[in-house]
């Protein structure tokens, strides 16, 4: 007798994939957020993995996870909470209970519950029989064995089989929130072109995982519509591929080379994968020796012409500091990218954290200023890297842009652009001689000197590390000439705030709170405002995505709400900075240093704590 | 898109490489030999005067590109090599002379140093040798001779010295030519030699600081020793020297030897003939190792061996995926993959 459950139809729905490091719940993650991006849902994902590539296996320190919060409404953060969790084995299920709402939907493979399972993950007595998941539905289902059997006459080693029981879980899922089940064959497909038994293997697993689900006749089935959206083309992206094609955009607008000298680190490494891909246009990639060498070729290829740009996380940053010292000294543009990630030292490579913004604002020798943006959401880092590389280009300096592991990793929908579409980019190349016009002359506006590079007859000079004349540009001790050159750069890189946007307040235009962020806090912030504002709360949010200079407009933001609370994930560099750019107002803080975003709950709470004080 | 720079009859004479600032080595000093010999050189290369880009880092040696009338960047210490290699990437047209000395190269630098050379990419890199640190006055370099005593060192160095061109051929280096700084000719020559090369070229002069290490190449350069204490090697010719052109070198079982032509019944024709061109490094590595006084010191172009270059390596494969990808702009490639419309 078949039993058909109740469907249910949610606005929005999170899940989180946890297994072991090696489970595959990444690709998981990935494949399901995918599947839901072309189903036409909103979407936000939050990787959050070990740094060790291959953790003691069944350990709790070997959990990887994958968050991914979909649907019809409008999704701003991957959520705090999963409706479901996906647990490959009992470390999973310990690691990533914390993460799963009361009352949610666990799925477990039963066949990785044994004793010495449970002992690794430090369970005393098993979880599925002790009565502790009481408050949650537990869907326990044989994955492993249930893929071994299906998989039986493949020809396939016990190993390889293994391999695809994250595709059963996934299959599950997809039952449970009708997924396009085709959109993933289709994948494997492609991308096991020449090996048709792995793909047929792993489509077998996806529809044995989708047919159990149906079969067994527990699982409730959810429907979440797909949501109302903007006309046009749209793709998935992740922050590091979205600032890597940001890069090519504004290359390509200004009709420059791109190069990229940089060094494999964690999370930043993806952004020269990406470029690497993509030599058909032009762009130059040179994974170099080490950090230094990797923004001393990309200066190198900038006195040259090119649009250059090096690539780091925190601990990289920290090594190109004299470096970019030379950068600014040399007026040179140049797109430095900081992936941000917990610090100090090596830190928590793979967690994601907001505790470079001093080192990128003042981690130089000298009076050194840089152009520092941020980041908002992963799909924004197109544009981010892309006014990067313009406000360096069109200011003759160097532009730090922050962004952190969280937007790096997590992946958005995104509406393409078209390069037409986006601002021109007047580089201030010089490629005749025009009378006076040597390489040391400023724009009246701007200041910004022009760029003459190499090849041009009747233009050649020379440059340098040491102070130059302000007139002739050669090399000068002299005590005013060097007040007026450090004047004059500080002051160049203060007068970007004429090509840079408003600060826009969301929600309340004045009132009661207005909540501060910067970078990557962006989709929290947004979401908690946003339901205190329906709720009747008189709050705002202002996000900075410039950061030096600030916008014109900050002071006066600031001026229309009682109170200022700055919102970070670190010990409060921003708060600080704050304190001394607009030193008129009373910032309160809120710090989360746990290499993880905030909640909304948490926020929420804090927020309604100021309010109601 | 960078300009397409053509090969014209050049016309530009070594005074007009004259930066017109004042140079401010002090008197004596081995580094005005050799911008004499780079302004001699770089007008025999037939490049044009605005295609060559001058690189240094920091120390005395790197004031060279303010005097020179090129393009040319004064940068951070160490670094010249990065820097110098990310020029020649972002425009292979350009003639890359990195200048830099026994600190700025082998210290600070030696790991940018050793990695251009690995890379083969194609620039000039001419090592002022004066096994000292001159501009911060008087520190033993990495190629300080081992007990020498000096301001940081007031009991003799008890470090073993890095002898450069050992680390080349360490770092699969295809060029490498030694000179000194008081034989302009022959300096000048080599100069040109490298700049010919197409490769990463490593050109070791040993250069005299008057101030803070005067005369330790002195047993070398010194007239009265000099022809006794430098083989100076030719490519296709044996490896004869000495006042009298009488001693020359020989390989004896696995070590070099010097024997006197006359006696022993050893002729020229026993003589080792030298081959910059061979690709086996070991010899090259022989000669770069002997020392003065029990072994002539090599000098000339000692490894000259022709290799694929990375600048060339990497527009190979640009222009390889050019041809045959569907992606000709970014648009393209953003309108590629999985994507779908939303109507």
């Amino acid at each position: 007798m078949s039993v058909d459950l109740a469907v249910k139809e949610l606005r929005k729905v999170t899940i989180r994939f946890s297994g072991d490091s090696g489970d595959g719940m990444q690709l998981a993650g990935m494949l399901f957020s995918d599947a839901s991006a072309l189903y036409g849902n909103n979407i936000s994902t939050f990787p959050d993995f070990p740094s060790e590539i291959r953790a003691p296996q069944g350990t709790v320190s070997g959990v990887s996870g994958f968050q991914v919060h979909f649907g019809q409404s409008k999704i701003d953060t991957p959520g705090d909470y999963a409706d479901v969790l996906v647990s490959m084995n009992p470390a999973a299920l310990k690691s990533s209970l914390q993460w799963l709402k009361k009352g949610g939907t666990i799925i477990v493979d039963l066949d990785s519950f044994t004793d010495k399972d449970l002992a690794k993950a430090g369970y005393t007595s098993n979880p599925l029989e002790d009565g502790s998941l009481v408050a949650y539905q537990v869907i326990v289902a044989p994955i492993t064995s249930q893929s071994q059997e299906i998989l039986k006459d493949s020809g396939l080693d016990y190993k390889a089989i293994l391999k695809t029981k994250n595709m059963f879980a996934l299959g599950i899922t997809y039952y449970m929130f009708d997924r396009p089940i085709e959109i993933t064959e289709a994948y494997f497909d492609k991308k096991f072109k020449d090996k048709a038994g792995v793909a047929e293997a792993n489509k077998k697993i996806l529809r044995g995982g989708y047919n159990y689900a149906g079969n067994v006749h527990a699982i409730e089935r959810v429907i979440v519509p797909p949501a109302k959206i903007e006309k046009g083309f749209y793709r998935t992206v992740n922050g590091n591929s979205a600032t890597a094609w940001g890069l090519l955009a504004a290359a390509e607008k200004a009709g420059l080379q791109l190069y990229l000298g940089s060094y494999p680190i964690t999370p930043a490494s993806d952004i020269m994968q990406e470029l690497a891909k993509h030599k058909a246009l032009g762009a130059h990639i040179v994974q170099c020796e080490d950090e230094i060498a990797g923004i001393c070729t990309a200066i190198g290829a900038s006195f040259t012409g090119n649009l250059a740009v090096t690539s780091t996380s925190g601990p990289g940053l920290s090594l190109k500091s004299e470096a970019i010292g030379l950068a600014v000294m040399m007026e040179l543009p140049l797109v430095i990218v900081n992936v941000q990630r917990g610090g100090p030292s090596t830190g928590l490579p793979t967690k994601t954290e907001q505790s470079d913004l001093m080192q990128a604002l003042y981690g130089r020798n000298g009076d050194c200023p840089c152009i520092v943006i941020a980041g908002l959401t992963s799909a924004g880092c197109f544009d981010s890297a892309y006014m990067a590389a313009k406000l360096s280009l069109e200011h003759m300096t160097p532009v730090i842009l922050l962004t952190d592991g969280y937007i790096a990793n997590g992946s958005q929908p995104w509406k393409i652009k078209k390069v037409a579409d986006l601002p021109s980019i007047k580089t201030k190349r010089v490629t005749e001689k025009l009378g006076n016009n040597t390489p040391f002359m400023r724009a009246e506006d701007s200041l910004a000197r022009n760029w003459v590079i190499p090849g041009q007859k009747d233009l050649m000079y020379r440059i340098g590390g040491l102070e130059k004349d302000y007139i002739t540009g050669g090399v000068s001790n002299d005590p005013s000439n060097h007040e007026k050159m450090v004047r004059t750069r500080a002051e160049k890189v203060k007068r970007v705030a004429n090509d840079i946007p408003l600060l826009e307040v969301i929600g309340e235009q004045s009132g009661d709170l207005l909540v501060v962020g910067w970078g990557s806090t962006y989709g929290h912030l947004l979401s908690v405002v946003m339901k205190l504002q329906s709720e009747g709360k008189k709050v705002g949010l202002a996000q900075f995505a410039y950061i030096n200079p600030l916008p014109l407009n900050t002071a006066e933001v600031f001026s229309r709400f009682k109170k200022i609370i700055v919102c970070e994930l670190n010990l409060g560099q921003f708060a600080n900075y704050l304190r001394f750019s607009v030193s008129q107002y009373q910032y309160m803080q809120y710090n989360k240093i746990q290499g993880l975003p905030f909640t909304q709950e948490e926020l929420k709470e804090k927020f309604l704590n100021i309010l109601e004080a | 898109m960078i300009d397409t720079l053509t090969q014209e009859t050049v016309t530009f004479t070594p005074k007009d490489l004259k930066s017109g600032l004042e140079v401010k080595w002090c008197a004596g000093c081995g580094d005005h030999a050799i911008l004499n010999c780079l302004q001699n050189a770089l007008p025999r290369l037939g490049h044009k005067q605005e295609d060559i880009v001058i690189v240094s880092g920091i120390g005395c040696s790197s004031r060279f590109p303010y005097y020179m009338n090129t393009y040319g960047m004064h940068t951070i210490h160490g670094r010249a090599s990065a820097i110098a290699t990310g020029v020649k990437i972002a425009n292979p047209k350009l003639h890359v002379w990195q200048m830099t000395g026994d600190g700025d190269a082998l210290a600070i630098g030696g790991n940018h140093f050793i990695h251009a050379i690995r890379r083969n990419i194609d620039i000039n890199v001419v090592l002022f040798n004066n096994e000292i640190y001159g501009l911060t006055k008087g520190q033993f370099s990495p190629t300080t001779k081992k007990g020498h005593v000096t301001k940081t060192s007031p009991q003799g160095t008890i470090e073993t010295p890095f002898n450069p061109g050992e680390l080349v051929i360490g770092a699969k280096g295809k060029f490498f030519a030694r000179s000194v700084d008081n034989n302009i000719p022959l300096t000048t020559e080599i100069l040109v030699e490298a700049g010919s090369f197409k490769g990463t070229s490593i050109v070791e002069i040993l250069q005299n600081c008057v101030i803070f290490n005067h005369g330790t190449h002195a047993m070398i350069t010194d007239k009265d020793v000099k022809d006794d204490r430098q083989l100076i090697l030719k490519q296709g010719e044996p490896m004869i020297f000495g006042k009298n052109k009488d001693k020359g070198l020989i390989l004896r079982g696995f070590d070099l030897e010097v024997v006197t032509i006359g006696e022993n019944g050893i002729t020229e024709k026993d003589l080792l003939v030298h081959d910059a061109k061979m690709v086996n490094p070991s010899l090259h590595l022989m000669l770069i190792n002997m020392k003065a006084p029990e072994f002539p010191v090599a000098i000339g172009v000692i490894r000259s061996v022709d290799d694929t270059t990375y600048e060339d390596e990497l527009e190979k494969q640009i222009a390889a995926v050019k041809a045959t990808t569907k992606i000709k702009c970014v648009d393209d490639l953003l309108y590629s993959g999985d994507i779908w419309e939303v109507n």
